[in-house]
């Protein structure tokens, strides 16, 4: 191997893509000005680029470019999106309906929100990680006012039947919110046909930098009220403000083209990567995946491995960079030791704790994925032979 | 039109270009230091240990504790922190609800205030005098028992004046009130140390000092209760939550080490540019009114207004005509909506309407020359000039 360590953690983030970094570094120099100031050209030149980037990204959902708020990533897109509307639509109601696989900012959100008198369903997921969207009709009640269903897991990549709850949501008049963070340019959205209101994403999850975020708000059909969760000069039709980060958005604009036009080729090489990966690994035994088989991202692999703690197994195999799961999890966890997500598929502690997550992406070449199975099923052999060799001398 | 090459930028409080050192290490950080600074992984560690570098080199800076300094999103999630993060606390454990700020706060302390009276909190507004200074008695009068928080900026973005945050942090430790500054125009301009300040709460930004845009810094003193506005995952020791942005965090601590080396030099060149400026202005323009003439305050600005009785023309004419001849300037005031509001600084200054609407902001920077503002300032009066009434002629 060349590149050692194997990076294999593309949901945590993403290394910024050569092609983005040539498109953000003018703005720090030569194209300096502050998008707000519409007095003089350096403003103007600024406020173009931003125009341009915010096209690109309206594109790629099939949305408006006003429909579009730079926030400063994916934890604010949500916070605003999640806290936004239930503030802004308190007067019709205060129930919001989550499920339990969400990410902490939802989640904590959600828990704020509690705090300050709403009340929150989060609903539980099945063995796949999926939602059932029967459940989640029948936890609507006349004061649900927002739903807040993610559109792929950033563990075990499940990927959501957005469109029918959308569908459903639209016809019962509730808002629809997904966090598409991890599924924006991996897999085609589309805000109109998937019914979407309120949509979050984040530029570092896709090659480009971090630091730079949206949130989609619908406009019309209905026009969707969101309560500004950062205040000042009025930027961002007064939704966020704050400079705005030229540079970062200009990346941000880049990176969504790039992975709009490469998706497709893009994703049949990381499916077929990930599927490589996957066979090698079952192969060891005691080895089971997690989440929908049928309906995953491309670039996820979740995988339980049976008796070999996840935190060991990482730090004996620090030339592949993988993780047991979310790099942001909160502190508020409760009495589950273990990740959230993997607790509401139904994995015990003990599985909890042996499991691995796997984010193939971009720069992941097949000699990688041969060299990190290989890593892996000797590791997890050596672990086991260990471990047994424990057990067998505690039997005596 | 929209070619910038030769124009003159005097527009440096709006904000700055990047030193070509800032941007060097941006760019590498950006190439290189990828991981996401919560992962265990060495990527990860890689990316925690640039960011802890360089909080220590912010915190450092402004004569704070590592542990005190929190990365935001720029100045105005750091002043949206500070007061709404201060008043839902305060809310929650003593029910506290009486928050005075200035009333030439930048808006994202203003427009915070505004949101918390909607959530039921009674505001205070200090005045200030016609030199646009708050005075630390007129706090005085305000404060009561309920309230929770002070916010007085360091230094104002469209006049300069420095407000004497020493004398005012004297009033809020006698009342044991937290005292939040704004220091968004002063870090790296003048000195900024929070022990001699006296503040509790901080916000700074990194675009105005030569830094990247998107990314600033909250410093909360140790001991002061302060709910957190985002809610997600533990980063920031649970203060702010969302993927850490290490390479811009690097590109701002680097900016801010650049701009304390060359604080004492760029203040002496930017007094300079100032009197030169004034003088140029003064010299050849009648019912000339200095909105920067008080003592105490940032030589790297200067605005100015004109008396409504000898000119027939708003600052917008103004601004567009000195676009249009090169010079790269502005009102002073936030224009996001589109229109130019009536500034909120300068009528809290008592000055009327009509003289608020002819005011242009010169700020200067360290890529400006001598040349740059000799020239920028005949620019200006033969506009003005050419606006004088007739009568007046
Ligand atoms: C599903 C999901 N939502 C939200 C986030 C938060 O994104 P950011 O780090 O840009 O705030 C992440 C990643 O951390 C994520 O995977
Ligand atoms: C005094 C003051 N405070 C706050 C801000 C906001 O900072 P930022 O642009 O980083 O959000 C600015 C500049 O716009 C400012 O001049």
């Amino acid at each position: 191997m060349q590149n050692l360590p194997v990076y294999m953690d593309y949901h945590a983030t993403t290394p910024v893509d050569a092609r983005v970094l040539d498109a953000m570094m003018p703005f720090f120099s030569e194209h300096f000005g502050n998008a707000a100031s519409l007095q003089h050209r350096f403003g103007w030149i600024a406020k173009e680029s931003v125009d341009i980037a915010r096209k690109k990204i309206a594109d790629a959902i099939n949305a408006q470019p006003k429909e579009i708020i730079f926030t400063s990533g994916a934890t604010e897109s949500n916070n605003c999106a999640v806290k936004g509307a239930a503030e802004a639509n308190r007067s019709k109601g205060n129930h919001i309906i989550t499920t339990q696989i969400e990410h902490s900012c939802v989640m904590e959100s959600c828990r704020r929100l509690e705090r300050n008198g709403f009340s929150v369903t989060y609903l539980p997921v099945d063995a796949f990680g999926n939602v059932s969207v029967d459940k989640l009709a029948n936890a609507i009640t006349d004061k649900t006012i927002l739903v807040s269903v993610m559109t792929a897991n950033n563990e075990i990549g499940t990927i959501q039947p957005v469109s029918t709850i959308g569908k459903m949501c639209a016809a019962r008049g509730i808002l629809f919110h997904t966090d598409a963070t991890q599924a924006v340019g991996r897999l085609p959205i589309d805000v109109e046909t998937m019914n979407i209101h309120l949509l979050s994403f984040s530029s570092h999850k896709m090659y480009g930098p971090k630091g730079i975020g949206a949130l989609y708000i619908r406009s019309k059909n209905p026009r969707v009220a969101v309560t500004a969760q950062i205040d000042g000069a009025g930027h961002e039709y007064g939704m966020r403000s704050g400079t705005l980060n030229v540079a970062g958005i200009a990346g941000f604009g880049k990176a969504v083209q790039i992975a709009m036009e490469e998706m497709d080729v893009e994703n049949e090489r990381i499916f077929r990567l990930r599927n490589r990966l996957q066979e090698q690994l079952l192969k060891i035994g005691g080895a089971t995946v997690n989440g929908n088989c049928a309906e995953r991202l491309p670039n996820n692999l979740s995988v339980t491995f049976n008796g070999v703690n996840a935190d060991q197994l990482m730090t004996e195999m620090n030339d592949v960079a993988v993780s047991a799961g979310s790099a942001c999890t909160s502190e508020e966890t409760g009495d589950i030791q273990y990740s959230r997500v993997l607790h509401a598929i139904g994995l015990d502690e003990n599985a909890g704790k042996s499991t691995i997550r796997f984010g193939l992406g971009r720069f992941t070449t097949e000699e990688e994925v041969d060299y990190a199975a290989n890593r892996i099923q000797s590791v997890v052999v050596q672990r086991r032979e260990q471990t047994e060799v424990v057990y067998n001398e505690h039997q005596i | 039109m929209n070619n910038s090459k030769h124009h003159i930028y005097l527009d440096y409080s709006a904000t700055t270009p990047l030193d070509d050192e800032v941007s060097e290490v941006i760019r590498m950080h950006l190439r290189d230091t990828f991981g996401n600074a919560s992962s265990i992984h060495s990527f990860g560690r890689t990316a925690k240990a640039l960011l802890e570098e360089n909080r220590e080199i912010i915190a450092r800076s402004i004569g704070a504790e590592t542990s005190e300094v929190f990365f935001t999103s720029g100045g105005t999630e750091s002043d949206n922190h500070a007061l709404i993060g201060r008043a839902l606390a305060q809310r929650r454990t003593s029910g506290k609800d009486h928050i005075i700020v200035s009333a030439i706060e930048h808006h994202a302390v203003l427009d915070c205030a505004e949101y918390l009276r909607t959530l039921g909190f009674r505001i205070s507004t200090i005045p200030v005098d016609q030199n646009g200074y708050v005075h630390p008695d007129e706090i005085e009068k305000l404060i009561t028992d309920s309230t929770c928080l002070i916010s007085v900026m360091h230094a104002n973005n469209e006049t300069g004046a420095i407000q004497p945050v020493k004398e005012i942090s004297a009033v809020t430790k006698k009342y044991g009130i937290p005292f939040h500054s704004d220091t968004v125009q002063t870090i790296g301009k003048i000195p900024v140390d929070v022990n001699d300040l006296g503040v509790d709460l901080l916000a700074v930004s990194a675009h105005k000092v030569y830094g990247p845009k998107g990314i600033g810094a909250i410093y909360i003193r140790k001991g002061t209760d302060l709910d957190p506005i985002l809610h997600g995952g533990a980063q920031e020791r649970n203060t702010r939550p969302g993927t850490e942005n290490v390479p811009l965090i690097a590109g701002f601590a680097k900016a801010v080490e650049r701009a304390e080396q060359n604080r004492d030099t760029l203040f002496t060149s930017a007094l300079q540019f100032r009197t030169e400026l004034l003088g140029i202005i003064t010299s050849s323009c009648k019912g000339v009114i200095n909105n920067s003439s008080g003592t105490q305050s940032l030589p790297h600005i200067l605005s100015i207004s004109l008396d409504p009785s000898f000119y027939e023309i708003e600052s917008e004419t103004l601004l567009f005509n000195m676009d249009l001849r090169g010079v790269a300037v502005s009102s002073g005031s936030a224009c996001t909506s589109g229109s130019v509001q009536p500034s909120h600084v300068l009528m809290a200054m008592g000055r009327d309407i009509k003289t608020t609407q002819t005011t242009v902001r010169f700020s200067f920077g360290k890529f400006t020359t001598i040349e740059e503002v000799k020239s920028a300032g005949n620019t200006y009066c033969s506009i003005v000039q050419s606006f004088l009434k007739p009568s007046i002629v």
